[in-house]
């Protein structure tokens, strides 16, 4: 009973036709990808630690409070201290241009889906497929076309982060309520205002949720994106994994942690921007909001208690 | 009520739409049109709207009345194009809004129709202000100007300063006005409201629907409003449209659905109104008696109050217009005195009310009223009267139980009226009286009670 199915064997044949006919497309794609990260590192190496450590404790206080700035800052120093910055830096422009790579496919691709069954249809055994397969198998094909580097890690990681931007992109579109959607058509407004004006605004924060699940998924490929060749705490760990080195393979495991949880509590954070009272936007936003009323009500101070 | 005017110029016409979802519309209307039922075509598609046929007047509210599943939501989302017609032909002012495109349509939507939704269907991320501005917006109006327009819309439905909210900010009544606004703001003729007051708790939504009264009494729009409440569809509409299953099985007037229902379903449906803010004074009030003219003598009015069991009697001048009431009382001082005006006795009428007055509103005047309440028309002529009794019947249901159980209102003492007008000459027609034996006995109680101011 040799009788057998050569599946593989089909898609081994197809890496290698796109291999040999597709090249200059794959050179373009490698070098557009290669250039990203690498020039993402190198901008974020050229500047001192302390100095990223400022920005990012910034931010978190921007969209979240002051007790994230701090978690930040005490983050990244003890990265710094574990002797882990370039690694670390590494790592994160991998994640973050895989992430807007990833997103800039997803969220489009979402929309259309929202829009249109049949390729809702089509698109969600795609999206199982490309969400179960185990990741490593996207290494080998990649590293066909990409040779050895960050390029072919990174596209293994787009693959495998791109399905729950999609999914969620999808659902919240979908679940803009009806009558809200209603209202923008019976005001005569064009489909594309419907989606810039009401679908897309409603739809942010389980957007935002998606993203912040590609950014997750993206930081969990980091690993495997070592394995292909990609500078970074991923490679530690693989290297830390082959020497069986505890300490190593801790301290690179803690700095990525550390800045998934960085990246995840800010992504999480611009979904629900309503929600977040200690953020710096929305104490500006509501100094702004108090003086604004503070010069309205000034003239007819009876205005705002009209109706009950 | 009542508003809308007289000028019945078609606004907006529905000649035989059909509504099918499913997999076959065509073939469902097709059988439908052949007489097959609703649920024998369920299985070419769901039939939701079933060959209804209706116009709408300029300035007129319009209600869409039926229950959850009867259609209505389906009618009123085809009358802006938001669902098409599976047959037959929607008019807008003369244009038709069915197989047209769809930039025409949206055209339409921006200019002719707007809508106020159940469930609101703000948009939660804009401020109040820039809500009402949104349909301004999708016309291109520029910022300031649309802004400034909001909130002169706001001030009409009294959410003045309010502009800066977000909707969550307000209550259920408000952002319904805030949706109010925004349907104003559009600036259509025709304005189409979806259960519009449905969500609202039972005491705004009363408030709303009277602010929906005032607000169209200023403005004239027609209004296209779809309810599952009978009350409020008796309250607001000029006219009623009732569905069942689909299909409209009866159109006309409140009154009309009330004391003349098209079927067994209408019936049942409108027992549970209040029918006391629907019917109106002259929908229940009977022929005025007893009255007299203002130039005839005492003993006329005397004879009529005596014939009709009343203590008193209306007096109406030239052209049926009330002057006032006359008691018998003072009618028998003015005979024994042997004057034959009644002009010195003429006192003003106790309560009148306006022949368009709902029930409702009539009852505190009956009940200060020693008279059946008199009712007058707009120029003040004595149309009917309202006895207590008949007010009460006509607010159960069935045919107004109008019978002669006028309730007797202390009369004079039969015998006393007997005796002045056998004084004054009518020998024969007092003796009949005084030998019939009803009448002797219900005077005989009173008749030591005798006492003439």
């Amino acid at each position: 009973m040799d009788f057998r199915i050569p599946i593989g064997t089909w898609v081994a044949a197809f890496v290698d036709w796109v291999k040999d006919n597709l090249d200059g497309l794959l050179d373009g794609i490698a070098f557009v990808f290669g250039f990203l990260v690498n020039g993402l590192t190198a901008g974020l190496l050229s500047v001192h630690f302390v100095a990223i450590i400022a920005i990012a404790a910034l931010i978190a206080w921007l969209v979240r409070s002051w007790q994230l700035a701090i978690g930040t800052a005490v983050s990244l120093l003890l990265i710094v201290g574990m002797n882990l910055w370039v690694p670390a830096m590494q790592t994160m422009s991998l994640v973050l241009v895989a992430t807007v790579v990833a997103v800039l496919i997803a969220v489009p691709l979402g929309i259309w889906s929202a829009r249109n069954a049949t390729v809702r249809a089509l698109l969600k055994p795609v999206l199982d497929f490309m969400q179960t397969m185990p990741a490593f198998v996207y290494l080998i094909p990649a590293i066909v076309f990409f040779g050895i580097g960050v390029v072919p890690g990174m596209v293994a990681t787009i693959i495998f982060a791109l399905p729950p931007g999609v999914r969620l992109t999808e659902l919240g579109i979908r679940g803009v309520d009806a009558e809200t959607v209603e209202a923008g058509q019976a005001f005569g407004a064009k489909p594309g205002q419907i989606l810039r004006g009401i679908q897309l605004p409603l739809a942010m924060p389980t957007i935002m949720a998606g993203i912040n699940q590609v950014i997750m998924l993206a930081l969990s490929m980091a690993v495997i994106a070592g394995m292909a060749g990609a500078d970074g705490l991923g490679k530690m760990v693989v290297e830390a994994i082959s020497t069986i080195n505890i300490a190593k393979g801790v301290e690179a495991g803690l700095g990525v942690v550390l800045i998934a949880v960085f990246l995840d509590r800010v992504t999480a954070a611009l979904g629900t921007p309503a929600e977040n009272h200690a953020s710096l936007l929305g104490i500006m936003a509501r100094r702004r909001e108090a003086q604004r009323r503070a010069a309205a009500s000034a003239p007819v101070p009876d205005a705002v208690l009209q109706p009950a | 009520m009542g508003n809308g005017g007289n000028v019945s110029e078609t606004a907006l016409e529905a000649r035989n739409i059909y509504k099918v979802f499913g997999r076959n519309p065509q073939q469902a209307v097709k059988r439908l049109k052949a007489g097959e039922t609703r649920t024998e075509v369920q299985d070419a598609g769901t039939a939701a709207v079933i060959d209804a046929i209706f116009t709408v007047n300029r300035g007129e509210i319009f209600v869409i009345m039926g229950l959850s599943g009867s259609g209505k939501s389906t009618i009123i989302r085809m009358l802006n194009g938001l669902h098409d017609a599976t047959a037959g032909s929607i008019t807008i002012g003369g244009d038709a809004i069915t197989g047209i495109p769809a930039g025409r349509l949206r055209d339409i939507r921006r200019d002719r129709v707007s809508m106020v939704f159940q469930h609101f269907a703000l948009l939660p991320h804009r401020t109040v202000a820039a809500n009402v501005a949104y349909p301004l917006e999708l016309k291109g109006v520029g910022k300031t100007e649309r802004l400034r327009k909001a909130d002169e819309i706001l001030a009409l439905v009294g959410l003045e300063g309010w502009g800066d909210k977000l909707p969550s900010e307000l209550s259920g009544g408000m952002q319904q006005r805030v949706g109010i606004a925004r349907a104003l703001a559009a600036d259509t003729d025709i304005l189409l409201m979806d259960e519009a007051f449905s969500a609202l708790d039972p005491l705004i939504r009363r408030e709303m629907q009277e602010q929906l009264v005032e607000l169209q009494a200023k403005l004239q729009k027609t209004i296209v409003f779809i309810t599952h409440d009978l009350n409020e569809a008796m309250f607001l509409g000029d006219r009623i449209a009732v569905m069942r299953d689909g299909r409209i099985v009866q159109i006309g007037t409140p009154e009309d659905i009330l004391t003349d229902p098209a079927n067994d379903y209408v019936e049942q449906f409108v027992q549970d109104v209040d029918r006391a803010r629907v019917l109106t004074a002259s929908n229940v009030m009977e022929r005025p008696r007893p009255v007299v003219a203002e130039s005839a003598g005492p003993r006329t009015a005397l004879r009529q109050m005596r014939d009709a069991y009343m203590s008193a009697t209306y007096v109406v001048g030239r052209d049926r217009k009330l002057v006032g009431i006359v008691t018998d009382r003072d009618a028998v001082k003015l005979v024994r005195k042997g004057e034959s005006s009644l002009a010195s006795i003429l006192k003003p009428a106790p309560q009148v009310v306006d022949e368009n007055e709902v029930l409702m509103n009539l009852f505190i005047p009956s009940v200060e009223s020693p008279l059946p309440l008199a009712v007058t028309d707009a120029e003040g002529r004595l149309t009917g009267v309202i006895p207590r009794v008949t007010l009460l019947a006509a607010l159960g249901p069935g045919p107004g139980a109008t019978g002669e159980l006028t309730l007797p209102l202390n009369p004079m003492p039969q015998a006393v009226i007997d005796e002045v007008l056998a004084e004054a000459s009518s020998f024969t027609e007092a003796a009949a009286e005084a030998t019939d034996p009803t009448v002797a006995d219900t005077s005989a109680g009173t008749a030591d009670t005798e006492e003439v101011r």
